[in-house]
């Protein structure tokens, strides 16, 4: 026996049991274009989500490491860096134009194109119809635009890299005047159009997305599936597409009054401004500060669209391999319920230095550490789901286990900088980067990646591979703590964000030593990762093959489908729900998927 | 040459663990795949406790090693920074415990209750007593560490004492513009188009009386020990921030939008220099928000002095008028006065 036939010996009967399957389900005929590229199909348009989220993913991965590379030697020079980017490391070594550039792009593609599209748009593509019981969205079309939306958004942002004075290089706040006026920085001349025009095209892509989740999840649920008896991710991804549906506009907005002060000789952002070499500018009686509210309104709110749906699939998949149900399913959808209102009240803790109203800041100190409580009781909630289970250490439980610890440790400094008086003193400090790359950053990695691992065979009917999941969930957990835990020591020493080179300052500079260890280890991290896009293309082709529908034993409907569902997902009708997802353990039994009828001698819980 | 060396060594690494990887797949097979799931299984609740343990070192070690490096290793230098660093001990307290508290819970957890043959999950699916448990004691803790930070807070930004001394800060790409009221102790008139960088950085309307006396000056600004000093903060150009770690303070610079800051230094320079035990101690001023590409190196720095060495430094200064218009200095008077009557003697 070959090692091939080893690897795939056990396989024989589930592939007999798809090809039954895909004969009854395509009655059209499908061409390559319309199967893979202007797909309709739901679980189609989610992997290509996930595969332009993993490109972005690489190059926004890349950058980090580029700049950690200054950051880590900069007194060395790497003739190489001459080769990749031309002049902006002439000699080899980057300079702050194309440092600021890379943070700027890195910070951007990270939030929005890999932590937003790649996540909640894979996922909610993926599972909203699988899991409620639908064969696809409310709108396959709607939903094929929003990725082609965020295709091109990709392409315009992709083109920013490459104009002459170089991508937008403000930060990814972009906040103006500096992102407003070329004559400030050349990053804020033709590359902050590109920049803007491609988080226009993004936001349509969100909104596209977003109406067509919420509407696809109130309205197209199977028979008996009430919205008590959904999953929490889909719970989590319907909080998600409401944030994002409300807040998106408010960003698009701010964007467009920026356009206008940048080309139309407006003054919403601008006043009272002379530029070195060009001299006093006409603008007179705007308010930098407006921009930023209108940034924020979508900012902080966009820290839960990343969030929620990294949530919902821990929980998911941490009751599925706990072999127990979710403690408190009432209590997580109300917490993530008052998270998403709560999402919109604190818009203004990014600003407290900004020189607002005490007691307007006063009120966002409440709003702020009020969300305390919800992620309180999330994380005792997990921890309470662990508590006497029979778990199953799968490569996604991993990742939910560890999502869980870095959410712990990220969140809890959150109630360090939601205090406006302690936030005066790390506010724009390391302690800050250390705080939102954990909680919001490395997190919601860790939910993509738990997803990734744990619906892998629903998406391919292959399994990835273990060994390689373990070691990449293993140097992932370990490296994300040695990059960011330290950095919260360089916040409490003042360190402030977004500098080039600290060896000129006194009160900075003795973390040489650190930041090259820390960029070391990034290095290392980044490569891992390298290691995890192998071993999901290679298992796409070469993976164990899946031989049973329900391969981890889950509840939820999405295993009730073929192997390798085609479009529209079940053949013949839809299940009918007759209960909850989390029934694990339930009198004696491992699991009573939702399609069971209520026995009649049955507990209640 | 070691680029390609490191390249070469990582693919060779990438290439074994990927032949472990797919070998450890076919031994699985072979063995039975639900008994090697189980040493997995095994293998990965145990590594739970190892990093567990491993990581809580970490933290211990990580703070053996940086804590010295930080600004709290020392005193605040102002005194309202004191309230600031005694609000982030409580901080670090409550949070201290529920970070090491729940951490320990959840890997323990997940390694006691890792998969077992003779174990059952028990069926748990909510519990109103402990939902609130843990509603309420969060809750009544973040009141807690409201109350305290909102004091603060209200402090910080409400009006200084009434003796504070007053200087106006100004941030431009990539610097910082002082400038000090003078003996009448009132700030003249600006107008950011009267701006000329040579003579009139700030863009001072002469006309104005007040601004005659104004002392502006680049790079150093001085303060008195132990009095207040609340800063008016602004920018000529675009958005950068008055960072002043050693005091514990920060505050957005923002063209076209006056902001405040209020403190009291509690060490001069020179005390300073000794409680750090560092000769070339300085208070630096970063800028803390992003403004461009030389943002990085924005510097400034504030000399602390006693009062009677700030009298001295202050005594020396000219005001920026003079500086404007040379032939109004006194100390220039009188050249000016010999230069118009050697012109009336040529004329005769």
């Amino acid at each position: 026996m070959s090692n091939e036939a080893v690897l795939h010996a056990p396989a024989a009967a589930g592939s007999l049991d798809h090809g039954h399957g895909e004969h009854h389900e395509h009655h059209h005929h499908e061409t390559f274009i319309s199967k893979y590229v202007f797909s309709m199909d739901h679980k189609m348009i989610a992997k290509q989500f996930l595969i332009t989220g993993m490109v972005w993913a690489v190059l926004g991965g890349l950058m980090s490491v580029l700049f950690r590379l200054q950051l880590g030697y900069p007194d060395s020079t790497f003739p190489w860096l001459e080769d990749l980017l031309g002049k902006w490391a002439a000699g080899g070594k980057i300079s702050p134009e194309a440092y600021y550039a890379l943070v700027t792009t890195h910070g951007t593609v990270l939030v929005f194109f890999v932590l937003t599209a790649g996540l909640s748009g894979t996922f909610s593509n993926f599972l909203i119809p699988l899991q409620i019981g639908a064969r696809d969205m409310a709108s396959p079309f709607m939903n094929m635009l929003s990725y082609w939306f965020f295709f091109a958004a990709s392409i315009v942002m992709l083109s920013s890299m490459f104009v002459e004075t170089g991508p937008f290089s403000g930060g990814w706040t972009a906040y103006p005047p500096l992102s407003a006026l070329g004559d400030a920085s050349p990053g804020s001349k033709t590359g902050m159009d590109l920049w803007i025009i491609a988080m226009a095209l993004f936001v349509v892509s969100q909104l596209l997305a977003g109406l067509n989740y919420i509407s696809t999840i109130l309205n197209m649920r199977t028979k008996g599936m009430s919205m008590t008896r959904i999953p929490l991710t889909m719970w989590a991804l319907f909080f998600t597409a409401v944030l994002g549906v409300l807040s998106f506009p408010v960003l698009l907005s701010g964007f467009i009054l920026l356009i206008f002060d940048r080309n139309f000789g407006t003054s919403f952002y601008l006043s009272d401004i002379f530029i070195n070499g060009v001299g006093a500018l006409p603008n007179e009686g705007g308010s930098a500060i407006l921009y930023q509210h209108l940034f924020w309104f979508l900012g902080h709110p966009e820290v839960y669209i990343i969030l929620l749906p990294a949530m919902g699939i821990a929980s998911e998949v941490m009751s599925v391999n706990a072999r127990k149900p979710i403690f408190g399913y009432m209590a997580m959808v109300a917490s993530m319920f008052s998270i998403a209102i709560l999402a919109f009240l604190v818009w203004a803790h990014h600003m407290f230095v900004t020189g607002l109203n005490p007691f307007l800041g006063s009120v966002f100190v409440l709003l702020t550490l009020l969300i305390a409580v919800p992620s309180a009781i999330k994380v005792f909630n997990w921890l309470t789901t662990l508590w006497r289970g029979n778990i199953r250490f799968t490569p996604g439980m991993l990742f939910a286990i560890g999502f869980v610890s870095l959410f712990i440790s990220g969140g809890l400094t959150g109630i360090w900088l939601g205090n406006s008086a302690l936030d005066i003193h790390l506010h724009d400090t390391y302690f800050v980067i250390a705080h939102f790359h954990i909680v919001m950053g490395v997190a919601s990695m860790f939910g993509m990646f738990a997803g990734i691992y744990h619906w892998f065979p629903k998406m391919y009917g292959r399994f990835m591979n273990n060994t390689l999941a373990y070691i990449h969930f293993w140097v992932t957990l370990a490296g994300a703590y040695m990059i960011f835990w330290p950095m919260h020591y360089q916040g409490l020493a003042g360190m402030p964000r977004r500098y080039y080179d600290y060896s000129v300052w006194e009160s900075f500079k003795q973390f040489a030593e650190l930041n090259q260890f820390i960029s070391l280890v990034a290095m290392i991290v980044f490569a891992i990762q390298i290691l995890f896009l192998f071993n999901f293309f290679y298992s796409i082709f070469k993976g164990r093959k899946v031989t049973t529908e329900n391969p981890w034993g889950s509840n939820s409907l999405e295993w009730t489908t073929p192997i390798n569902p085609g479009h529209g997902n079940w053949v013949g009708e839809i299940p009918e729900v007759h209960r909850w997802p989390y029934d694990y353990g339930k009198d004696g039994k491992d699991h009573i998927p939702q399609t069971t009828p209520i026995g009649a001698d049955e507990s209640h819980h | 040459m070691t680029m390609f060396l490191i390249t070469a060594v990582t693919v060779l690494i990438f290439l074994v663990i990927f032949q472990i990887a797919k070998a450890s797949e076919y031994v699985a097979i072979l063995k039975g795949e639900e008994r090697s799931r189980k040493e997995n299984n095994k293998i990965n609740g145990f590594l739970m406790v190892v990093f567990l343990v491993l990581g809580l070192f970490g933290v211990w070690y990580c703070n053996k090693l940086l804590f010295n490096k930080t600004l709290l290793a020392h005193d605040s230098a102002s005194v309202e920074g004191a309230r600031v660093d005694s609000m982030l001990w409580i901080t670090l307290a409550v949070t201290g415990i529920v970070f090491i508290a729940t951490q320990i819970l959840l890997f323990w957890f997940s390694y006691k209750y890792q998969e077992s043959e003779t174990r059952k999950a028990h069926f748990f699916a909510h519990s109103t007593k402990l939902e609130l448990i843990w509603t309420i004691i969060p809750a009544i803790t973040l009141t807690v560490l409201v109350v305290i930070g909102l004091r603060n807070w209200f402090l910080f930004t409400g009006e200084p004492p009434k003796n504070a001394m007053v200087v106006e800060v100004t941030g431009k790409q990539f610097g910082w513009i002082f400038r000090y009221p003078g003996k009448d102790a009132t700030f003249g008139k600006k107008y950011y188009k009267q701006i000329d960088n040579a003579s009139n950085s700030l863009g001072l309307i002469w006309d104005d009386q007040l601004s005659h006396d104004d002392l502006v000056m680049e790079q150093t600004m001085y303060l008195i020990k132990g009095r207040p000093v609340k800063l008016v903060i602004g920018s000529r150009d675009v958005v950068h921030d008055v960072g002043l770690p050693h005091f514990r303070m920060k505050m957005d610079a923002v063209p076209g939008i006056p902001t405040t800051l209020w403190f009291t230094p509690k060490y001069t320079t020179k005390e300073m220099k000794e409680i750090t035990g560092n000769q070339d101690f300085q208070y630096e001023i970063s800028c803390d928000q992003m403004c461009g590409n030389g943002h990085y190196s924005m510097k400034g720095v504030i000399e602390v002095l006693d009062q009677e060495e700030y009298d001295a430094k202050m005594a020396g200064m000219k005001p920026y008028y003079y500086s404007a218009f040379p032939d109004k200095d006194p100390s220039n008077v009188k050249p000016a006065a010999d230069a118009a009557a050697s012109k009336i003697i040529a004329k005769l």
